[in-house]
């Protein structure tokens, strides 16, 4: 790696503090499958072969077993079996502060947290877990990219990375009178907690206003609320564990308060992973709510016949978001939708679970410092998009969508990434 | 002789004891930190826990289609030299000889020369995966000290076994004492490195089966 490597620090803290708090985040809560997973690696580098970032530029850095780096040499000295006999032989080397700052970006700018290198690793290695185990570590020491760092403060002030939870009536007004439809703040009882992804309470106004089209349309009883509505969890991302706890709780407890039976997710992946596989974890026990993504809610309302869709009669491909397909399992419920959508679907070569990552995962659509990168990663998709011959090009997560807009506009791309909830708000049949 | 009794006695023996508890003291180690359960709900219809990792330990044997292009050198020449590997250990008249000596367990052995030809592409396997190390920048960025010592521990017992049985370089007893002593070397250095993946790679697999099965995901 070059020693000019890239890396932002938070805090004034002394290099052994800070060193000493990565190391201690490293081996913090090492589980039976973590610890396996470290364990088993045969350092065959095939996981590169499935890694978008290594496949758009024959970096061989960007090996996804090579951000674990630091991760695998602190689990050998301090948590694994033969910990005290590596420690005693010097082998292998803890890494060194230097190390780690080297390895930011790696850790954040060049991984998605997508998975895909999981399904070509022999030993099925979940590599993106241990990124994000990683994350963890280098939360701890104060050695993430600034950008993060700064939605990081936003969102443990604001409960969302863009909006202040004061502001959540106003924006809901404006939007409801831009595109016409009703949207409930803040009811006291609902059935179902509604939440947004960061975008749709910026750019992607339309996708909560199709949103909420559609729950009015199935007569729905539903509300948006200021004490949980940003279901993005920044702190998923950035490895900052309390964070991500504390966003998770606002939309639970919320739920939980205005007697909700359903969470219901915007069009946002990370939103996916952290509320519905790991929500349950801060409250021990299973949730007493059903934790739903909007595609499998369109999927649910489409397959009981509580909204028709005129068909749109086209050809279109999906790029399917990594966090709700791959390590989501919801490749069927889109297919649902864009089949009641009367959309001819012509698939990818990389598709469903074997789909290649937008580029934008894990935060790195935020990264500023990964934008030249995101735009090599672009490519890949634009190639098998255009393969595909399709006319409309549609997803369902809105941090894919913007990643995939901005690589489209760096190259003057002409195709426009689509919504799935969009769609199907546009094509309500009465 | 000396040699010979050396290596068959006192260096087998150490291997071993080190081998066995080695390996035992590390599966165990690892399997007895905290599991994490997983409290989120399973997906409706997700496949039970233990045949989810079954289908992902068979699911991780051959590359999906879309990367079996990409993989495939490595994918075939990995098979050849595991399976080669174990046609020698397991396939050769003298391996089960001792074998029934030590245990009392004993089955049919293969032809001499069979067993001969495969012990030369297993080394020929080991060298292209040499070569590929040392040649292609991600395996080579990859490799330290550790796996080339793994590597060799394993390419010198199938040396040393192919000289030994072909009479070549030395006396056939110090042939057969260097060979046990790779054997040895092999078997201590085993629970220490990557060899290790021989009894991990079906809990690792699994983990990730249990994981992702209960999502609803083949992974
Ligand atoms: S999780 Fe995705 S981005 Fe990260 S290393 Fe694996 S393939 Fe690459
Ligand atoms: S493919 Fe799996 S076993 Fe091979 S180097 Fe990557 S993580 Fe390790």
């Amino acid at each position: 790696m070059s020693p000019q490597a890239l890396f932002d620090q938070q805090g004034d803290r002394s290099e052994a503090d800070r060193l000493g708090a990565a190391l201690r985040g490293f081996v913090r809560e090492f589980s039976v499958t973590t610890a396996l997973h470290v364990e088993s690696c045969v350092r065959c580098g095939l996981c590169a072969e499935a890694c978008h970032f290594y496949t758009a530029t024959g970096d061989p850095k960007y090996t996804p077993a090579h951000k674990l780096e630091p991760l695998r040499r602190a689990y050998f000295r301090e948590a694994g079996p033969f910990a005290p006999l590596a420690r005693l032989i010097g082998w292998p080397r803890a890494p060194t502060l230097d190390e780690l700052r080297q390895w930011q970006s790696l850790i954040y700018d060049s991984c998605t947290m997508c998975g895909r290198c999981t399904l070509v690793c022999p030993m099925g290695i979940d590599i993106a877990e241990l990124v994000k185990e990683s994350r963890h570590a280098m939360f701890d020491a104060g050695l993430i990219p600034e950008r993060l760092a700064l939605m990081d403060r936003t969102a443990e002030q604001w409960g969302s990375p863009a909006t202040p939870a004061e502001d959540l009536p106003d924006i809901l007004h404006d939007i409801a009178e831009e595109f016409g439809v009703e949207i409930p703040c803040d009811r006291p009882h609902a059935e179902v907690l509604m939440t947004a992804a960061p975008a749709e309470l910026g750019e992607h106004t339309k996708a909560l206003a199709a949103a909420a089209k559609i729950l009015n349309r199935a007569g729905v009883d539903w509300t948006l609320h200021r004490g949980g509505f940003d279901a993005s969890n920044v702190g998923f991302n950035n490895g900052d564990l309390r964070l991500q706890e504390k966003l998770t709780r606002a939309l639970v407890d919320t739920a939980l308060q205005i007697g909700a039976t359903t969470l219901l997710l915007p069009e946002c992946g990370h939103a996916y992973g952290a509320a519905r596989w790991e929500a349950a974890r801060w409250y021990g026990q299973a949730l007493p709510l059903r934790v739903v993504h909007m595609t499998e809610y369109l999927a649910e309302l489409v397959e009981a016949g509580r909204i028709r869709l005129q068909p749109i009669g086209e050809t279109a491909t999906f790029h399917d978001p990594c966090q709700i397909v791959r390590r989501g399992g919801l490749e069927r419920a889109a297919r649902t939708v864009i089949a009641a959508l009367g959309l001819e679907l012509i698939e990818m070569k990389d598709h469903g679970v074997e789909a290649y990552c937008c580029g934008g995962g894990g935060g790195v659509v935020s990264n500023v410092r990964a934008t030249a990168l995101r735009h090599k990663v672009f490519e890949i998709k634009k190639r098998q998009v255009e393969e595909t011959g399709a006319r409309r090009f549609v997803t369902s997560c809105g941090q894919c969508r913007i990643t995939l807009e901005m690589g489209a506009q760096h190259v003057n791309w002409d195709r426009a990434t689509e919504s799935l909830v969009e769609l199907v708000a546009d094509r309500l049949a009465d | 002789m000396e040699l010979l009794d050396f290596a068959r006695g006192i260096a087998l023996r150490w291997a071993c004891a080190l081998f066995v508890g080695g390996c035992l003291w590390r599966l165990v180690g690892v399997l007895l930190l905290p599991r994490r359960r997983d409290l989120a709900p399973p997906r409706e219809g997700a496949h039970p826990p233990a045949v989810a990792a079954l289908r992902a330990i068979v699911r991780h044997l051959w590359p999906r289609p879309n990367f079996a292009g990409s993989t495939l050198f490595a994918t075939v020449n990995s098979y050849v030299f595991h399976i080669g590997l174990a046609v020698v250990v397991f396939g050769l008249a003298p391996h089960i000889l001792f074998v029934r000596r030590l245990v009392g367990l004993s089955w049919p052995a293969l032809p001499n020369n069979l067993v001969f030809g495969v012990g030369v592409l297993t080394l020929a396997a080991l060298a292209a995966v040499l070569a590929r190390r040392l040649v292609h920048p991600v395996m080579r960025m990859l490799s330290g000290a550790g796996d080339y010592l793994s590597w060799l521990l394993t390419a010198l017992p199938v040396a040393s076994g192919l000289l030994a049985a072909s009479h070549l370089g030395a006396r056939y007893e110090t042939l057969l004492a260097i060979h046990v002593l790779t054997i040895a070397a092999f078997l201590a250095w085993f629970p220490f490195g990557k060899l290790m993946h021989a009894f991990l790679f079906a809990f690792s697999r699994g983990a990730t089966g249990m994981r992702f099965g209960r999502r609803g995901v083949d992974s």
